[in-house]
């Protein structure tokens, strides 16, 4: 049985979301491997789905998004563009960034996603700073922070998170737990609890199954509107589990036997809402429908990216600085 | 024209485009008591704690913080108390500030003022005394510059604000008291080197307090019958080529001097293009410190000065001609 109060259309939205995030990620992974058309690593976020839908929805455009060296969901879900974003991990023109960063530093600051990015844990201090731009220029924008797990153990989570803490700003900070940093266990690494962290640090503290995206959804709506009205930083904790390898080349062999497969048919965030959506009388064929036109979706921008040119060879030098610009004198 | 010190110099540049821009501000540690060297003294009260904002001892998320609010649309001045301690954020400057604008393909900007004190000063000892611009100037997408006199330290903090790249900032600690007369209608010019003393016998290329050694040095010369002509070169990158090439066409000697360690330094870059380009009378002269650590003892630190005889030594050896 579905529980009570399910939203059936709110459900099938969000279905539709996660299987074009999870289309995006397997086509690029297939450009990857079948034809080397992805060339620098890419970092899937295969089964961590729910998170980026569940807690972009609440937000609007307007407000901002730091993101990971993972972040094609949350980018995809904040509302960028599949065709750019795909442009971007060939290194194509018309790419969001030009064909120059690539998958780990994808960013739309015309949807207010302020980058991915390649360091762990540097969004942190960086995505406080937003928060703190935006409380000065005034406005009631927030800023979300997302990051894994595995920069709890970084510096910045402690000096991004008391600074948050400290000026009081406008954030949530989200912690994706995903059980592994890179290819080791993060429970094996980490001395307490991270949760436990953020409280030490005074903040109003959320800890979520990260792949029921219906919950967490309801969750994420009812935090970011505390933060919204009450300027005041939070930090929410979710739990989730990355099906894929740390980079899609990356066979994770490290993990337990039968651990990924036991996972993928218990905890996968989209197989658990079309089990909830059937029980509440959705057809298969339609959930398979949008699985279907999200994977159409994404082999077109595939087919976009594919023909489109690379970058102009000097925009090498283009958007380095104006002062002492190297298209002016690279010597 | 007014007379001011060095740091009293940068006070009023902060303090005149504060009132000009509402999105200007300035974060460090004990901003509001007015700064570790009081560079800051009297602007809390005039922009209160928000804008003039005290911080955490957090180098990393100053840097990383204030890189964020300029993503958003303000202009950060930021405080590292020491240029040494600028190392915390090392990852936040070069990885982060210096590379976003390229890396999301001109989506954004880091109009920030990044303030560095540097040098060496009152035994200060090996972590409290360094000069590491050269580090910067090897960075692509930051400005680096290190005035040496109030003047510049006006016109060039003017300039540092108004610029929409990431500016370092390098001023030194040892000549914050230094007084000099102050034209506030005098525009900085990132690139634009200072001719501090013209003269056509040698020319002495140098920037921050080396420059003002120098400045001595050639007075010393003077007396002797060698005219050296002093460049202050103000910022490293961009770096004023033209100036020093013209000079040193002129002269056809050249002498660099600094602070920080001579193997790799700035003026290791100086010499090279300046070789590549002008077949000079007498090999170039380098001065800089021997590569060795900074130390507390007043006698061991100034085994590793630049001095003004050191430098008149230099001038004299490439007039000589003795290569």
């Amino acid at each position: 049985m579905s529980r009570p109060n399910f939203d059936v259309e709110a459900g099938l939205r969000r279905l539709e979301l996660m299987e074009r995030i999870r289309a995006f990620e397997e086509t690029a992974r297939r450009a990857a491997i079948d034809e080397q058309l992805v060339l620098g690593a890419i970092h899937l976020s295969i089964g961590q789905e729910a998170v980026a839908v569940a807690v972009m929805e609440p937000l609007r455009r307007e407000d901002y998004i730091l993101s990971t060296h993972r972040g094609h969901g949350h980018t995809l879900a904040k509302g960028a563009e599949a065709p750019a974003m795909m442009k971007e991990l060939l290194g194509r023109e018309g790419g969001c960034c030009g064909g120059k960063g690539g998958s780990m530093h994808i960013a739309d600051f015309g949807v207010g996603m302020l980058g991915a990015n390649g360091v762990v844990a540097a969004n942190i201090h960086i995505a406080a700073g937003a928060a703190h731009g935006v409380k000065l220029l005034g406005g009631d924008r927030i800023v979300v922070c997302l990051f894994g797990d595995g920069a709890a153990n970084r510096g910045p989570f402690l000096e991004g998170v008391n600074w948050a803490g400290v000026f009081d700003l406008p954030i949530l900070f989200v912690c994706e737990d995903n059980h592994y940093s890179a290819s080791t266990l993060t429970s094996a690494m980490t001395s307490g609890r991270v949760a436990d962290r953020a409280r030490a640090l005074g903040l109003r503290t959320t800890e979520a199954d990260g792949n029921d995206v219906t919950a967490l959804a309801a969750t994420a709506a009812e935090i970011t509107g505390r933060i919204r009205a009450t300027g005041k930083p939070e930090f929410l904790y979710v739990k989730t589990y990355r099906l894929s390898g740390h980079t899609y080349f990356d066979p994770a062999t490290y993990r337990p036997e039968g651990e990924a497969e036991h996972m993928r048919e218990t905890a996968c965030p989209i197989m658990r809402l079309r089990v909830e959506l059937a029980e509440a009388g959705v057809a298969e064929a339609d959930m398979d429908a949008l699985h279907g036109a999200a994977a159409e979706e994404m082999t077109a921008a595939l087919d976009a990216a594919r023909a489109a040119p690379w970058p102009a060879d000097d925009s090498v030098f283009a958007d380095v600085q104006d002062i002492g610009s190297p298209a002016m004198e690279a010597f | 024209m007014a007379a001011m010190t060095y740091a009293g110099a940068a006070r009023l540049a902060i303090a005149e485009a504060m009132r000009a821009d509402p999105t200007v501000w300035c974060v460090g540690e004990d901003l509001g008591r007015g700064g570790v060297f009081k560079q800051y003294d009297g602007l809390v009260e005039e922009f209160g704690p928000e804008r003039i904002s005290d911080a955490p001892i957090s180098e990393a998320a100053i840097m990383g913080a204030a890189f964020g609010a300029a993503m958003v649309g303000t202009r950060p001045i930021v405080e590292m108390r020491f240029a040494d301690f600028a190392l915390c954020a090392t990852d936040e400057l070069v990885n982060q500030i210096a590379k976003a604008r390229f890396m999301f393909g001109g989506q954004s900007r880091a109009p920030m003022v990044i303030r560095k004190p540097m040098g060496m000063w009152r035994s200060s000892a090996a972590q409290h005394s360094q000069s590491l611009e050269s580090w910067y100037a090897h960075i692509p997408g930051l400005v680096v510059c290190c005035p040496a006199t109030p003047q510049d330290n006006y016109s060039m903090m003017k300039a540092a604000i108004a610029c929409d790249d990431p500016v370092v900032y390098l001023e030194h600690k040892d000549i914050w008291l230094d007084e000099g007369e102050v034209d506030t209608d005098l525009a900085g010019e990132f690139g634009k080197a200072r001719v501090r003393r013209e003269g056509g016998d040698v020319t002495i290329v140098s920037w921050s307090n080396t420059a003002n050694l120098c400045l001595d040095a050639a007075e010393t010369l003077a007396g002797e019958g060698i005219d050296a002509e002093v460049i202050d070169l103000l910022s490293l990158w961009p770096w004023d080529k033209a100036a020093v090439l013209s000079s040193v066409r002129k002269t056809g000697r050249l002498v660099v001097a600094h602070e920080s360690v001579a193997v790799a330094g700035f003026g290791a870059e100086v010499v090279a293009t300046v070789a590549q380009t002008v077949r000079l009378k007498a090999l170039p002269r380098r001065l800089g410190s021997p590569r060795s650590l900074i130390a507390y003892a007043p006698n061991l630190e100034e085994q590793l000065k630049v001095t003004p005889a050191m430098i008149s030594e230099a001038a004299r050896g490439a007039v000589g001609g003795e290569d």
